[in-house]
C-alpha cells in the first residue's frame, strides 16, 4: 500500500467502513473495510450489487438499514437515524460513461467540484489537476471533443478536484479499449500513489484487479464472500463457489485419504490420487482442490512408466494456439473432469496436442490449494 | 367597430404572455417530476395532464363554466380570491388558458428531463452541488431546448385557441376578444379582407413558432449525437 499517511493511527482515522443491509431488490448484505491509501477492488459478476454498493456509500441510494463511516466521520447510521446529503460527504467519484457535464469545457468541469475559492483559484486549481491527468492543451474542450480515455481522465480530475474523502470508481475502464486502457491503469497507478484517501474500485475484471489494486471484496447475489488482499483472496479463496467466481478452473472435489508430516494424500476417485499440502482435517473430509494452471507440467506419455509421484493421466481434449503458449484441457482417466493448463508452445509439437492423444501431467504439490467444504481454509 | 383594429392582438398577447409566465415554471417543475418519479400515480397524473390535448375545447369550456360559476363553491372561492367572478373576465381567461395548454409546457419538459441521463445530475450532487446549483449549472443548460419548445408552443397555442376563449371569455371588446374571436365575427359579419389579415398574422406567427421549436429540437439532437 501507498501512503504518506504518518501512522497506524492517521491511516485508522481515514479508513471506511461499511455495512449495508437491503431486503429488497436488489437483496443486499454487505460488510467491507478500506483504509487511507488502500485501493479496495470490488469484484462480482453482473448483478451482484457491486453498483448499489457504490451508490450507498455515495448517499445516492437509500438503504434500509446500516452504517457508511468515514474520516471519523459517520455518513450513515440508520440506527441513529443519520443521513449526511451527498454533497456533504465529499465524494469523488467517477461513473461508469463518466456522467460530464456535456455543456461546460473540460476545465469547467472540473472546475465545478472545487468549493469554497474564488473563480480565479478554482480555475487555476482545475488546471493543475487536467495537468496531473495528462490533459493540459486539452482544458477548452468540450467532452465531446474528446476521446473516451480523455474523458475518463477529466471525469477522474473532476473527482480527485474536490478534496475528496473517498474516491469511488465504477467500472471507469469499461468502456474504453484495451490500448486506452492499460495506458489509463498505469496513470492511476501513479496518480493513486499520493492520495491518502480509501479507493474503491468497482469491476468484474480479475485481471484489473491484480495490476491496480491492493485488496479484494468477492460480492456476490448481494453478498460479500471474502475480503482480503488481492493474492489471498485470489489464491486462497474461501470456498469452491469464490474460486469459480474468480474464474479458476482446476476444481476438484476429493477426500482426504492419508496424513503425513510433509503432505497430505487426496482420493480423486477409487483410481485417482494426488498428494497435497498438509491439512488439519480429519481422514475422510471432504474438500476442494483447487489447482493453479502454473502449478502442471506436461509430461510426455512414453517417459512415464516410472510414475511421478503426482500424475495425473488422461487424453487431450482440445489445445489451442494462444500467442506463444498452448491452452490444453486434458480430460482425465480417473474422474470425469477436464483439467486446464497453458505450456509454452515450443515445448509441446503439434501432434502431441492432438484431440484423445493420450497425456500425463504433473502437479506441483505447492500449486494445490485446499478448500474445506466448511469455507474455512485449511491450509498450513 | 373599426375593421382592423389592434385591440384583439393585445389582448391575445396580454393573454398568451400571462398564460406562458405562469404555466412555465409550473409546468417544468410537474415535467421534472414526471421524468423523474418512480410513483405508482404517474401514468394517472400523464393522462390528466394530457387530457386537454384530446377533449374538444367545448369540453373544457363547459367544466370551467361551471367550476367558475358564482353559484357552485368554487365560484365563491374564487370570487373571494379575485374580488369579482371569473367568468367573463381576462383572469378566467388565464386561468382557462392555464388549464388548456398544461401538455404543452408538460410534455416537452418531460422529454427533455427524460432525455438528460441521470448520471448527469448524481455527478453534480458529488461533486458538491446543491440541488438548486445542480439546477442552475446542470440542468437549465441541459433542458433549454425543452424550455423554448414549451413556452413558444403555449404563446402560440394561446393566440389560436377559440373554443375554451369562447365559452369562459365571451366576446368583450378590449378585455376577452382575443385575434381568433375576431375572425370569427369578421367571418359572421361578411368582412373577409379583415378576417383575412388576422388570419395571416396568426399563420406568419404561428410558423414562425414551430420552425423556432423545429430547430431547437434539431439543434438539440444534433449536438447529443456528438457526445
Amino acid at each position: 500500500m501507498t501512503n504518506s499517511l504518518h501512522n497506524q493511527a492517521d491511516v485508522a482515522a481515514h479508513r471506511l467502513d461499511v455495512s449495508l443491509q437491503q431486503h429488497n431488490f436488489p437483496a443486499l448484505d454487505v460488510r467491507m473495510h478500506c483504509s487511507a491509501g488502500e485501493l479496495l477492488a470490488l469484484v462480482g459478476p453482473s448483478g451482484s450489487g457491486k453498483t448499489t454498493v457504490l451508490r450507498s456509500i455515495a448517499g445516492l441510494h437509500t438503504i434500509d438499514s446500516g452504517f457508511v463511516k468515514c474520516a471519523s466521520k459517520t455518513w450513515l447510521d440508520t440506527k441513529n437515524k443519520v443521513n449526511i446529503a451527498v454533497q456533504r460527504r465529499r465524494i469523488g467519484m467517477v461513473f461508469q460513461h463518466y456522467a460530464l457535464f456535456p455543456h461546460k469545457t473540460a476545465l469547467e468541469n472540473v472546475a465545478l467540484a472545487i468549493r469554497a475559492k474564488s473563480t480565479k483559484e478554482k480555475r487555476l486549481l482545475a488546471a493543475s489537476w487536467l495537468e496531473r491527468t495528462n490533459m493540459t492543451g486539452m482544458e477548452n474542450r468540450q467532452p465531446r471533443e474528446l476521446s473516451g480515455g480523455q474523458r475518463q481522465r477529466v471525469a477522474l480530475a473532476r473527482a480527485l478536484a474536490g478534496n475528496p474523502s473517498v474516491l469511488l470508481l465504477d467500472e471507469p475502464f469499461s468502456a474504453v479499449d484495451q490500448q486506452t486502457r492499460r495506458k489509463l491503469y498505469r496513470e492511476l497507478a501513479k496518480l493513486r500513489a499520493g492520495l491518502e484517501i480509501p479507493m474503491i474500485l468497482v469491476t468484474h475484471d480479475v485481471l484489473e484487479v491484480q495490476q491496480l489494486a491492493d485488496s479484494l471484496c468477492l460480492i456476490h447475489k448481494g453478498q460479500t464472500l471474502q475480503q482480503g488482499t488481492v493474492h489471498d483472496v485470489i489464491t486462497k479463496p474461501n470456498s469452491k463457489n469464490i474460486a469459480k467466481l474468480l474464474g479458476h478452473q482446476n476444481l476438484f472435489t476429493a477426500t482426504v485419504a492419508s496424513l503425513h508430516p510433509n503432505l497430505s494424500v487426496f482420493k480423486l476417485s477409487e483410481t485417482g490420487y494426488l498428494n497435497g499440502p498438509v491439512v488439519n482435517l480429519p481422514k475422510g473430509a471432504t474438500v476442494t482442490l483447487l489447482i493453479a494452471p502454473s502449478a502442471i507440467s506436461f509430461v510426455v506419455s512414453d517417459l512415464t512408466e516410472s510414475n511421478p509421484p503426482n500424475l495425473l493421466k488422461g487424453t487431450v481434449r482440445d489445445a489451442v494456439s494462444m500467442g506463444d503458449e498452448w491452452s490444453i484441457t486434458v480430460h482425465l482417466d480417473a474422474i470425469t473432469k477436464s483439467l486446464r493448463f497453458r505450456v509454452p508452445i515450443h515445448t509441446v509439437s503439434l501432434e502431441q496436442m492432438r484431440p484423445g492423444n493420450p497425456i500425463s501431467v504433473n502437479v506441483r504439490l505447492s500449486g494445490i490449494y485446499v478448500i474445506d467444504e466448511s469455507g474455512n481454509a485449511v491450509i498450513d | 367597430m373599426n375593421s382592423l383594429s389592434l385591440s384583439p392582438f393585445i389582448v391575445s398577447f396580454k393573454l398568451a404572455f400571462w398564460t406562458t409566465l405562469i404555466l412555465l415554471p409550473v409546468g417544468m417543475w410537474i415535467g421534472r417530476w414526471l421524468a423523474y418519479t418512480r410513483c405508482s400515480a404517474k401514468p394517472w397524473i400523464e393522462s390528466l395532464v394530457l387530457l386537454p390535448l384530446v377533449l374538444p375545447p367545448t369540453v373544457i369550456g363547459y367544466y370551467l363554466l361551471t367550476v367558475f360559476s358564482p353559484d357552485s363553491i368554487t365560484g365563491q372561492w374564487a370570487m373571494q380570491l379575485f374580488g369579482q367572478p371569473l367568468v367573463f373576465t381576462f383572469q378566467g381567461l388565464v386561468v382557462a388558458s392555464i388549464i388548456v395548454n398544461i401538455p404543452f409546457v408538460v410534455q416537452p419538459m418531460q422529454l427533455a428531463y427524460g432525455s438528460m441521463p441521470i448520471e448527469i445530475r448524481e455527478a453534480a450532487w458529488v461533486s458538491g452541488l446543491s440541488p438548486i446549483e445542480t439546477w442552475w449549472h446542470v440542468e437549465l443548460p441541459q433542458v433549454w431546448p425543452g424550455i423554448l419548445a414549451s413556452a413558444t408552443l403555449v404563446f402560440s397555442h394561446t393566440l389560436g385557441e377559440f373554443g375554451v376563449v369562447l365559452l369562459v371569455g365571451g366576446n368583450i371588446e378590449g378585455i376577452t376578444r382575443t385575434v381568433s374571436i375576431a375572425i370569427y365575427d369578421h367571418v359572421q359579419a361578411f368582412e373577409m379582407q379583415a378576417a383575412g389579415w388576422f388570419s395571416l398574422s396568426l399563420v406568419v406567427f404561428s410558423m414562425a413558432a414551430l420552425l423556432i421549436v423545429r430547430l431547437s429540437a434539431h439543434n438539440a439532437v444534433a449536438s447529443k449525437k456528438h457526445r
